[in-house]
């Protein structure tokens, strides 16, 4: 097993090992440079992955205290659990449901193609869709995703069966199983779907695209890897040109390590990520670490979202197979006519009875819920995944009064939902619940937003370094050789499932960190 | 549920009781399951009579008529956990419980199900119903014997998932064509 001494400063340090850590820490060790991946949480596997929802979530998700506040009926009714990711090896590619889609081209350009939308700071990226299509390309290939390097297109469960039923009745024409990181057919060394239904639990067969056990093991392979696990970066320090030179981190026992590094990059996801950028404020950074712009924190997107939930009068058994068996994609280009800019897709999601108890209404007890629990196996479910709008308001901070087992600020969650978002959302309602009633929905429900699993834009990519916290290559403005590696450098969240994006994106970085490091650019 | 025989050390030590109960849906589908009609939950803080108490109130914020009492036991035993691991937890459970019997004007239990449902409502912001609810939710619904009853199959890697056992089994409505769904199997 390879290790580094915590003095080595040749090493790349990558803070977070799910699908932007994980996937760079891979691409960089394959080229030969040596990689110290921290991760927060511990090593599971397939394994000890387990098939029983609230037991799992213990096992994987991040449960660290997080506080909440704004409009967003998260605030209510999960006011210290704003994100449902996780903090275990493999990060949140563990959790993920592996729907794969590529953002659409005028998604990079949402300032020019929606115009100055009040109360958003909508920016362009400092990428095109041609710019990233090669690694688009790439990360498909390397997850496997269906429908893409011929690979076939996974069978639909029943939930999906309900699904393109009613979207076919309601005249939509793009209903699929989709692209999926999910193995249709055994390929790469990882088994095919066997339709567990456990998705969400980490996929014991294996066939999800995880970078627990597809990225890691095989930079593990090249020698060039130290995994250190239950690693919880705590800061970030600086030399005195202002380079990033080390992170200190607790391990397990709560006793800090300094590990030196050439490079440093953050995938923590947005919101440990902006978090640890906030604490290792110094007196050169006094705002935090690359944070010369004030943008650090800003711009929290967490995808507008919502499910429709319909009861039948014959069963459907929605828990059966993948979760997100398919999808709807005729409401995701842009259509203003519509009352909104930007547009969301409609995916199958199913949930166990204990998670269907927790998140169906929160809070609520009595006849009406409960009828609904009785009527479990006659469900069908769908989740709307939509873009929501950038603002500068919506941002993680550090707390002031709440502090971590180490006694560092926890990251507080602020988010008001932009009339945009309410906009889209109370259509996708009405199109959701449509899509149910076409094919005999007894009554279909509006289930408010989970918490969140697609937490974007904190450090966003911007051209000018005013507007941002990196560049296109998720390169620090202010911090030549600190890089930003997850979903924070989302300038816009698109409305796609941003995992596919982060993996592209990761690769990208990957080229352009090993370029910068021959060059000596970073 | 616990065996409570095996568990006897444990059982003299603490100053918890006992729940007990019988099976009352003969055909139903944890009954076809269980060793036998009777059943027995040890509490390990909470007395018998706080704990049968407690059950009750669950029933009637979580009401599923044809639910065994042996499913509810399971929320009793997630409130008697909490009491055990958080001292201020026993004192909020009695609280609550004393403060229905209060708005009963004598014994809430006694009470007709309509009128013990609107003495809840009157409560539903109080910690003691917060906590009741909230710890309820996550253990009622998240058990073997509540997936039973719900007719959630549960745990499926060990029978090799779904793809043999009826994930895209609906009738009820025409097959998506093989371009949106394609077969499993080249």
């Amino acid at each position: 097993m390879t290790t580094y001494s915590f003095d080595d400063d040749s090493v790349v340090v990558i803070i977070g090992s799910g699908a932007g850590g994980g996937t760079l820490a891979n691409e960089l060790c394959q080229k030969g440079i040596p990689v110290v991946l921290l991760e927060a949480g511990e090593r599971q596997s397939s394994a000890t992955f387990i098939n029983d929802e609230w037991p799992s979530f213990q096992q994987l998700s991040w449960g660290d205290t997080r506080t909440t506040s704004g409009t967003w009926q998260i605030a209510r009714d999960f006011p210290n659990l704003p994100a449902w990711i996780c903090k275990t090896v493999g990060g949140t590619t563990t959790h993920w449901a592996g729907a794969s889609i590529r953002l659409q081209d005028h998604e990079f350009r949402a300032r020019q193609t929606y115009g100055d939308v009040k109360g958003a700071s909508l920016l362009d990226w400092p990428l095109t869709l041609t710019e990233l299509e090669p690694y688009y390309a790439r990360a498909e290939d390397k997850m496997g995703v269906t429908r893409t390097n011929d690979i076939p297109g996974l069978p639909g469960n029943n939930n999906f069966q309900v699904m393109y039923n009613g979207a076919m009745k309601l005249g939509y024409k793009h209903c699929s199983t989709g692209r999926m990181a999910i193995n249709s057919r055994a390929r790469a060394g990882r088994a095919q779907c066997m339709q567990l239904g456990f998705c969400f639990q980490g996929c014991k067969m294996g066939a999800k695209w995880s970078t627990l056990y597809t990225e890691i093991p095989a930079a593990e392979a090249t020698g060039k890897l130290e995994l250190r696990t239950q690693a919880h970066a705590v800061r970030i320090e600086h030399d005195a040109k202002g380079r990033a030179s080390a992170v200190v981190y607790a391990d397990a026992k709560g006793e800090l390590h300094r590990q030196k590094g050439r490079i440093i990059a953050i995938a923590g996801n947005a919101i440990e990520t902006p978090r640890l950028l906030l604490s290792s404020s110094s007196t050169l950074f006094p705002h935090g670490l690359a944070n010369g712009s004030g943008m650090v924190g800003k711009h929290y997107m967490r995808h507008t979202t919502g499910s429709v939930f319909a009861e039948f009068s014959d069963p459907v058994h929605f828990y059966r197979g993948t979760i997100m068996a398919g999808l709807i994609s005729d409401e995701v280009h842009f259509n203003p006519d519509r009352g909104f800019v930007g547009g969301y897709e409609m995916e199958t999601v199913s949930l166990g009875p204990s998670f269907m108890a927790a998140f169906f209404n929160p809070g609520a007890w009595g006849k009406d819920f409960t009828r609904v629990m009785d009527n479990y196996t006659h469900l069908a479910g769908m989740w709307i995944v939509g873009e929501d709008m950038p603002r500068e308001s919506n941002r993680i901070t550090l707390s002031n009064d709440t502090k971590d087992r180490l006694g560092i600020p926890v990251a507080n969650v602020h988010y008001d939902d932009h009339p945009n978002d309410i906009a889209m959302r109370e259509h996708a309602f009405k199109q959701g619940s449509a899509v149910y009633e076409a094919v005999g929905a007894l009554k279909t429900h509006r289930v408010p937003p989970y918490p969140s699993t697609h937490n974007l834009g904190t450090c966003r990519m911007s051209l000018k370094e005013a507007d941002g916290v990196c560049n296109k290559h998720g390169q620090c403005h202010e911090v030549p050789n600190l890089f930003i590696s997850d979903g924070s450098q989302f300038t816009t969240s698109g409305a796609e499932n941003p995992t596919l994006t982060i993996v592209s994106l990761a690769i990208r970085q990957a080229d352009y960190i090993a370029e910068s490091l021959k060059t000596k650019a970073a | 549920m616990q065996d409570v025989t095996l568990n006897r050390r444990r059982f003299l030590q603490g100053s918890g009781g006992l729940l007990l109960g019988t099976l009352i849906f003969g055909s139903g589908p944890i009954a076809l399951l269980a060793p036998s009609r009777s059943w027995a939950m040890e509490m390990n803080t909470l007395s018998s009579d706080v704990a049968a108490k407690l059950l009750l109130v669950i029933r009637r914020v979580y009401p599923h008529d044809r639910m065994e009492d042996a499913v509810y036991a399971f929320a009793v035993k997630a409130l008697d956990e909490r009491a055990s691991t958080d001292p201020s937890v026993l004192p909020l459970l009695d609280k609550g419980l004393s403060d229905l019997d209060r708005l009963a004007g004598g014994n809430w239990t006694s009470l007709d199900e309509t009128r013990q449902v609107a003495l809840l409502e009157e409560i539903q912001h109080s910690d003691f119903f917060i906590l009741l609810r909230s710890t309820s939710v996550n253990s009622l619904y998240s058990n073997e014997l509540a997936y039973q009853h719900f007719g959630y199959e549960g745990a499926s890697f060990s029978k090799g998932g779904y793809l043999m056992r009826g994930f895209n089994d609906l009738k009820w409505l025409p097959a998506a064509p093989a371009e949106a769904s394609p077969s499993a199997f080249s």
